[in-house]
């Protein structure tokens, strides 16, 4: 009974292929020789993607999104890490209240925060910036890192931190050398799926970006509004293939399953 | 929020499992305060002020001479209350959202069912193949539809091929569409969920039902759907904010003639430049959001909740 019929499979290979097509066809159309959309029956061809290189809005726009990736990522573990220790081994008056309002975004729908972002950044001066677009996404990859690293700090033993106390190292030694390293994959794992989230964003982001600052798949985004063409589907060729190969190295190192399904997630 | 609640619950299971300290460490109540502080004070400014701003906003009027008018009245809530164009937006967002939903519990619930009886290399392969596209940028995988469905029309000439119809079926710029490429970029949830419920699932349990006589369908019936059902409402919950609220996939198949909640905000906010009414669409979409998201948490928890301890 613990095995698959033949009618199960033939169900899981069609799902399979449901999910497979749209990415595959992306990838088939990108090496077509003609100028128009096309399956590349007539060949394979680079020429689509040495036109990437004439368009130096797409680098730059790549450019943008590794880097706002990496500064708001950053900026949500230096939060967060704090965050969940605290609300991870501390009972406290609010407890719960703080838990739910830091889990809170993941509850509101990205157009709402991307008219609220722009309003508030119109007002306040920070509209189109760069520093504007780091500050949102700080709000919106919170929560992913939060969960992870609380996972981690709750899951830990808290008698080797009290060793270390009580053999006089100080709480700032206890945190550096005892605590930190103990959630430390959890901590990796949170920037991990921090940056994967704040690279893909683009619902925010559409309303806050401007055209001298954007990220690349609002750029895509706008781009496919207007016209679709072998251009972008090399472009999101490349994206697939560059997130296919560190979806294989994470998988490897730390387990895509335990990254997505996560430790206190039901 | 039902990951919040089994944080929850693992803090307090922890809690006498690690061995009491010998001596409560010398702390300042306010220590856990201090270091939430940095992240509540970002949450406070950032989130909750632009989001009261939003509302404050749609409280505002327009006029397309004067702009944006600093008046409070609540005329805007009224228009769309009132306007059967507004209605038609927001219906088609939750027909869409609730056939999404249904799509993936029909075909996400037995995909993660299937997965978890596979052999070892497969079912991680399997797994990466199915969890995989969350990773990818949407723009990309809707891409992929549009090329699909439009461009190469590979779908109507396989649909044609097998001789399934005889006229090609226009999905561009339908619901059907829309339907089909967000039940593909959603799906992976809905797998994840249920699968996080199965992980409960002792497969021993199915055994014992089978050598005292059950047929596999009741099997089935009895064992494994009771056991899953908690997965599959909290996977539709995810699902359906999740739809209700998509833009980019509506906005790519749907264009600017099959219009969304989500998308009649943006256009309303970027093209015909009224703010208070875009606004207010948000706030109302927010609203929808967290009434589903939280109403059937609750429900769920309460019904369930002895699968949930």
């Amino acid at each position: 009974m613990n095995r698959n019929g033949p009618l199960a499979l033939i169900f899981h290979v069609l799902f399979l292929g449901f999910l497979l097509a749209p990415i595959l066809i992306v990838c088939a159309v990108a090496f077509t020789s003609q100028g128009y959309l096309s399956l590349p029956t007539e060949g394979l061809s680079l020429r689509w993607f040495r036109a990437i290189g004439d368009n130096p809005e797409f680098i730059r726009a790549f450019k943008d999104s590794l880097l706002l990736g990496a500064v708001s990522s950053t900026l949500a573990i230096l939060v967060a890490v704090p965050a969940a220790l605290a609300i991870a081994r501390h009972q406290f008056f609010g407890r719960e209240a703080i838990q739910a309002l830091f889990l809170s975004p993941l509850m509101v729908p990205h157009i709402v925060l991307g008219i609220a972002f722009l309003r508030f950044f119109t007002m306040i001066g920070l509209g189109g910036t760069f520093a504007g677009l780091v500050l949102s996404h700080v709000i919106i990859i919170l929560p992913f890192a939060l969960r992870l690293i609380l996972a981690a700090s709750t899951g830990m033993d808290r008698a080797v931190e009290n060793a270390a106390a009580s053999l006089g190292a100080s709480s700032w030694t206890c945190f550096r050398r005892v605590t930190l390293p103990l959630i430390l994959p959890g901590v990796a794992s949170g920037w991990v799926l921090a940056f994967i989230n704040s690279f893909d964003e683009v619902t925010m982001t559409v309303f806050i970006a401007s055209p001298e600052t954007t990220t690349l798949p609002v750029r895509l985004f706008l781009y496919i509004q207007d016209n679709i063409d072998p251009l972008v589907a090399a472009v999101s060729a490349v994206l697939i293939f560059l997130t296919v190969a560190a979806m294989l190295v994470l998988d490897r190192v730390y387990g895509l399953e335990r990254l997505l399904v996560g430790k206190g997630r039901d | 929020m039902s990951m919040a609640a089994s944080t929850e619950s693992q803090v307090q299971a922890n809690a006498p499992a690690t061995a009491p300290p010998p001596r409560r460490p010398r702390r300042w109540p306010w220590t856990p305060y201090l270091l939430s502080a940095p992240g509540l004070a970002l949450f406070a400014v950032l989130l909750l002020v632009p989001l009261v701003m939003t509302f404050l906003l749609s409280l505002n009027s327009f006029s397309f001479y004067g702009g944006i008018e600093n008046v409070w009245q609540i005329g805007n809530y009224a228009d769309i209350i009132a306007d059967s164009y507004f209605h038609e937006v927001f219906l088609r967002t939750f027909r869409i959202a609730a056939v999404v939903t249904l799509l993936c519990a029909l075909f996400g619930a037995p995909e993660a069912y299937i997965l978890r009886r596979m052999k070892s290399p497969w079912r991680g392969l399997c797994l990466l193949i199915v969890l995989g596209p969350l990773l990818i940028s949407v723009v990309s995988r809707t891409l992929g539809w549009a090329l699909l469905f439009g461009s190469t029309g590979l779908v109507n000439q396989g649909l044609m091929g097998l001789g399934l119809i005889a006229t090609p079926i226009e999905f561009m710029y339908t619901e059907t569409g829309v339907i089909i490429a967000l039940t593909h970029v959603l799906v992976p949830f809905m797998v994840l969920s249920v699968w996080a419920s199965l992980q409960r699932l002792d497969p021993q349990v199915e055994n014992a039902a089978l050598s005292l006589g059950a047929g596999p369908l009741t099997v089935m019936r009895r064992v494994v759907l009771p056991q899953i059902v908690p997965g599959i409402l909290s996977g539709s919950i995810i699902v359906f904010a999740l739809a209700a609220s998509a833009f980019a996939t509506p906005a790519i198949i749907g264009g600017r003639r099959l219009k969304v909640a989500a998308t009649l905000a943006y256009d309303e906010f970027l093209n015909t430049l009224n703010w208070p009414l875009g606004a207010t669409v948000a706030v109302l979409l927010l609203i929808a959001n967290v009434v589903i998201i939280v109403g059937c948490n609750r429900l769920v928890e309460r019904r369930y909740k002895q699968v949930f301890e």
